[in-house]
């Protein structure tokens, strides 16, 4: 009956979050980390409390978008979040010195359990969670061990990244997950091909983020990085999650 | 310290585990200790025995059995001890496996066949192997 404690207390180590959103996607490469740095940003300027925990473990970057590589967890009964501009951050990057951190699947999801038993979050409105592409252990480990988890789908409107992106979609909605709905990244045309694909799903159209050719060159910077146009989406993007959480 | 984050989590699970048994007092408490996180034992020890006051488990005996840590190499089938590989790693490798075992990819290869392709056969994590 050997038991590991680590499933016990996760519970107790997110019981003054009051929602836990995961950013997924299935697909790489459609701006899950930058949507997730963004939205968290956001959200905290606006007054919510907000954790921002980066779950892509093979591909962490969102202490680049954030500049937040040259601060560490403080110890205090486990670890505290490193404190970026207000918003509380996790991620792995602050244990690999930035090496490749090359493991297999079992590996992976004892990680991802030691991360979330040993970090303190405080209460929290939001903890944020960027998802890293597929659809293994961190998607099944996060449905089996969070609890009122709730999903906010992301792609870009190409049909490559919706081939998958319907796929977890279908998957979530087959386990009777929550769903947020759906965010378009990267839009550039002016046509309805994601929002008619929404339709399709069942599953609510929450906005769209436009191609930002220069976002890149403010990644670390956060006080250049969300232009009135970008909040003006991420506002309308947020609008139509939030009463639902 | 991070030991009392492991302590709390051991706390909550025994005590969990004794509502199932229908336990009123846990009597004994056995507990497995992999190597890889160099738990501080006397701080761990100390946490529990703090952290169980007022709880069904205070006073109860605490046996620990530390698991040596076995490496096996996926690539060359290499098995070795985690001892063996522990002293070359500076503080702070050291301290990133305390937190983050798995993070052991990330500061050792196999000694024989140089890969990174390697599991943590035996060793890790703390466990409850058994309440009474």
């Amino acid at each position: 009956m050997t038991h590991d404690p680590r499933l016990s207390i996760i519970d107790k180590r997110l019981e003054s979050v009051k929602n836990i959103i995961a950013i997924g996607s299935g697909k790489g490469g459609v701006g899950k980390s930058t949507f997730s740095s963004l939205l968290s940003l956001f959200l905290n300027k606006k007054g919510y409390k907000i954790g921002l925990l980066d779950l892509d473990i093979y591909g962490p970057s969102n202490h680049v978008i954030l500049n937040a590589e040259d601060k560490y967890p403080e110890e205090e009964y486990g670890l505290k979040p490193v404190n970026v501009n207000g918003i509380d951050f996790m991620s792995i990057i602050y244990f690999t010195q930035n090496k490749p951190l090359i493991m297999r699947g079992k590996e992976l999801t004892d990680t991802i359990l030691e991360i979330f038993a040993i970090t303190r979050w405080r209460d929290l409105d939001y903890l944020i969670i960027d998802m890293p592409p597929g659809m293994g252990e961190v998607l099944l480990d996060l449905i089996r061990f969070i609890k009122n988890l709730q999903f906010l789908i992301i792609t870009n409107p190409t049909k490559i990244a919706l081939e998958t992106v319907e796929k977890l979609i279908n998957f979530l909605k087959e386990g009777n997950y929550l769903i947020l709905g759906l965010v378009e990244n990267m839009k550039i045309k002016d046509d309805n091909f994601v929002k008619e694909k929404c339709q399709e799903l069942n599953i609510k159209y929450l906005g769209h983020i436009s191609f930002y050719e220069n976002i890149e060159e403010n990644y670390g910077n956060i006080e250049k990085l969300i232009n009135p146009s970008l909040e003006k989406e991420l506002n309308q993007i947020v609008s139509n999650f939030i009463q639902k959480s | 310290m991070h030991e009392w984050a492991l302590a709390e989590a051991v706390v909550k699970s025994a005590i969990d585990m004794a509502q199932k048994k229908n336990l009123s007092q846990i009597k004994l408490l056995f507990l497995r200790v992999g190597e890889v996180q160099q738990i501080d034992m006397e701080v761990f020890n100390y946490a529990i025995k703090e952290l169980s006051k007022g709880t069904i488990l205070e006073n109860s005996e605490i046996k620990y059995e530390i698991f040596p840590a076995k490496l096996v190499c996926n690539n060359c089938g290499n098995i070795w001890s985690y001892m063996e590989s522990f002293q070359g790693l500076t503080d702070e490798e050291k301290e990133a496996i305390h937190f983050i075992p798995e993070t052991i990819h990330v500061y050792m290869k196999c000694p024989k066949c140089k890969s990174a392709d390697f599991e943590i056969k035996e060793g890790r994590g703390v466990f409850i192997e058994d309440i009474k």
